[in-house]
């Protein structure tokens, strides 16, 4: 894609102080996000793909530093101003979230909310124009008009998703960041929410970062996926080509081990990842590698190119040997 | 394994819960019907699955049979013994007979407890050993046979020691320990990360076949159930809308419910991302008001006349119609139609507080066909009466069950048999 990118994110980390030291729960990760395109994070819990939408937005607990560039269409979010942060949050990206309830106010009726975010950014709009255009962006996440003033608790979980979608494009942000948004809900109901999502990135070009730990859901909407491990892709490319070949270990056992319709044999990563205050040395998934070598539990490999657009961090591929490539191999 | 004898009779079975009336006692007792009207037998060594989505009843359904809840009607039959009424004390000998896997093993562990306390517990409880050494050897057999080896490594742990999937090894390995014959798993792997997720799935499996188990297994994910399950049933709002061997509902649903939720599961397979999917309108509505007829109908892609449509399926076609039309259209149909909360739902017929019932019902015409439901077909009636508009509606039968294609279903679909 030739495109600018909507968001390009390089040598991204987030550290959380632990009573065992710092915890680098994201490390140095790095990827570009095109308006109207879908990239799926993908891992198990742990692998950081929580902190890393959150650091995206900088809504990060006390005491997390966040490090690296975040650059929004030229921007720099990393080290901005809370003003020019608070603008971000709703105009540029928008976040949302797994349990809906606990974002929505129980005391405000729907359309308040509404009026509320639109009103902050924007204080010019009367709220008349703030309440027609929650009706509007509510009509087309599936929200009758005649409902827009019941309170949170009149809807039932799959209709307050739709809710925080409305909330979430009705500025229109660039860039929407989708964090297991549908994990909560029934599978029927995420298959809705899903086709939701998928419109408004085809009906209005915005960028989405669906960060999810179910491979299915990935590839069913997304456009490229990124493999998390331990804070960092391990493999990265397009849903197409690494879901056909994968080329990281870790990835390949990831996909053996979804349990999907047409599965006829079970399979599984033995061990657990690692604790992230003290990292293995090497690859971090070596230990829990079948494929594994003598030099995978002493070099760290970075992403090297394994196929056109696709990623992965492996030693078992030429160029992620950083020897290598110091001396330029 | 078809061929054996069943184990557990369960025969129109009902969950309901008293919610009681409103204030001072006044007002409508509302009554939940979790389980209404449930008839099903496992047989023994098999793994019978009960699938539905949350809200299906499927969780007090389990419950119910190892009386954590008590069954307000119909008959669980223990290997001929009837456990419904029950008293606690009559059933507590059964209880190591019948063992419980719950979703989460952050829940169903005591962190106060080590593994070999924890999973010895029962053994005391139950009186089966007499001596901490006796229940100590005891406790690492059982680890050790769910894969928790060496069981020195475990025993003097706490759960918050070890990891998700190991602590639910250690919630199998308590289950286990009493010797029980049938074992009720809600959502066992759930709650547990993907890439653990096949090797506790298998280790069930394993024990089963080493110690002569039958498995009740309680999920919403279909994908599992498929790869798990002998015979399975699909619920729905308290009632089995289709039963029978699991490979036959899978490779040929014939419940419309059935197949909706085998086409909503997300593929891992990026190529099939445009196939043809038929997906239900809306969400599971409350069980404390379940729809008329085929407690599906509302949502369901197929349904058709005598489905069981009554006024609210009006008003949501009319509020559906309205997110898809301009400002100016739903203000005057809005108009015409009235508040939703003026209309005047009954069973079969609405009354709508109208000005113009007239105009409305020549509204309510003219937008039968564009609506995303049958319901305008299914009205028998549309009069105005003391200025209102009342809109009936003809007879809507519960879906009898009945024999298609080697399994049950209950659905008009296959011929319209009205439920005993």
């Amino acid at each position: 894609m030739s495109t600018v990118p909507a968001l390009s994110v390089s040598d991204l980390t987030v550290d959380y102080a632990t009573p065992k030291g710092y915890l680098r729960a994201v490390d140095g990760v790095a990827f570009d996000l095109h308006p109207g395109e879908s990239l799926g994070l993908v891992g198990e819990s742990g692998c950081g793909k929580s902190s890393l939408g959150r650091a995206l937005m900088q809504l990060l607990p006390q005491g997390a530093l966040v490090g690296g560039s975040v650059n929004l269409a030229g921007d720099e979010l990393i080290g901005a101003s809370d003003a020019r942060l608070r603008k971000a949050r709703g105009e540029d990206l928008a976040l949302v979230f797994q349990e809906p309830m606990t974002r929505l106010d129980p005391l405000m009726k729907v359309s308040d909310h509404f009026v509320e975010a639109i009103r902050a950014h924007r204080p010019e709009t009367s709220k008349d124009e703030a309440r027609h255009m929650a009706r509007e962006v509510l009509a087309q996440m599936g929200i009758p008009p005649t409902r827009a003033n019941n309170y949170p608790h009149e809807f039932s979980g799959g209709m307050r998703q739709r809710i925080m979608l409305a909330l979430g494009i009705v500025l229109k942000p660039q860039v929407i960041i989708a964090d297991e948004p549908t994990t909560a809900l029934d599978v029927i109901v995420e298959a809705q929410i899903l086709d939701l999502l998928d419109r408004l990135r085809s009906d209005h070009n915005v960028g989405l970062i669906l960060i999810t730990h179910n491979l299915g859901i990935v590839a069913e909407t997304c456009d490229r996926v990124a493999v998390m491990y331990a804070g960092r892709i391990v493999e990265i490319g397009p849903v197409v080509d690494v879901f056909a070949r994968p080329k990281h270990p870790y990835t390949q056992g990831l996909l053996r081990s979804v349990i999907s319709v047409d599965t006829t044999e079970l399979s599984s990563i033995d061990g657990s990842p690692p604790d992230l205050t003290a990292p293995p040395r090497g690859c971090r998934f070596a230990p829990r590698c079948d494929q594994a070598f003598e030099d995978c539990h002493s070099v760290d490999p970075m992403l090297a190119q394994v196929a056109l657009d696709q990623h992965a961090a492996c030693l078992l591929y030429p160029g992620a040997d950083r020897r290598g490539a110091e001396v330029g191999v | 394994m078809s061929e054996r004898e069943p184990v557990l009779e369960v025969s129109g079975l009902e969950t309901h819960f008293h919610l009681g009336g409103g204030l001072l006692g006044r007002g409508e007792e509302q009554v939940v019907r979790a389980v209404d009207g449930v008839t099903f037998d496992i047989r023994e060594g098999e793994i019978f699955g009960l699938v539905g989505e949350s809200g299906s009843g499927k969780t007090t359904l389990g419950r119910t049979i190892l009386g954590l809840v008590p069954a307000t009607g119909g008959s669980i039959r223990w290997k001929g013994r009837e456990l419904v009424g029950l008293t606690e004390k009559e059933f507590r000998p059964l209880r190591r007979r019948l063992g419980m896997i719950f979703q989460d093993p952050n829940a169903s562990l005591n962190p106060a407890m080590t593994v070999a306390q924890g999973v010895g517990h029962p053994l005391r409880i139950h009186g089966i050993t007499q001596t901490r050494a006796e229940t100590r050897a005891r406790v690492a057999e059982m680890l050790e046979r769910c894969g928790l080896a060496p069981a020195e490594r475990y025993l003097d742990v706490y759960p918050e020691d070890i990891s998700g999937g190991q602590k639910q090894r250690v919630v199998i390995a308590r289950t286990l320990i009493t010797g029980p014959e049938l074992v009720v798993a809600d959502e066992p792997v759930a709650a547990l990360d993907m890439s653990i997720r096949a090797k506790v799935l298998e280790l069930m499996m394993d024990l089963k076949d080493e110690l002569g188990l039958t498995y009740l297994y309680i999920t919403h994910d279909l994908a599992s159930g498929r790869f798990v399950c002998d015979r399975m049933a699909i619920m729905y709002l308290g009632q089995m809308v289709e039963w029978g061997e699991a490979r036959a509902i899978y490779d040929d649903p014939q419940h419309p419910y059935t197949a909706s939720l085998l086409d909503a599961i997300p593929l891992p397979d990026p190529s099939r991302r445009d196939r043809d999917k038929q997906l239900p309108r809306g969400e599971i509505p409350d069980a404390l008001s379940p729809p008329r007829g085929c407690r599906f109908h509302p949502r369901c892609p197929r349904a058709f006349e005598p489905c069981g449509w009554e006024g609210r399926d009006l008003i949501d076609a009319l509020e559906d119609r309205w997110t898809r039309i301009d400002e100016a259209t739903f203000e005057r149909e809005l108009g015409l139609v009235g508040d939703r909360t003026a209309a005047v739902v009954a069973d079969d017929h609405v009354r709508f507080r109208t000005d113009d019932p007239h105009a409305l019902r020549q509204l309510l015409t003219e937008l039968g066909p564009s609506l995303p439901t049958v319901v305008i077909d299914a009205t028998t009636s549309m009069e105005a009466d003391a200025g209102d508009l009342v809109v009936r509606f003809g007879a809507g039968p519960a879906p009898g069950d009945q024999v298609v294609a080697g399994r049950t279903v209950a659905c008009h679909l296959h011929g319209v048999v009205e439920r005993s």
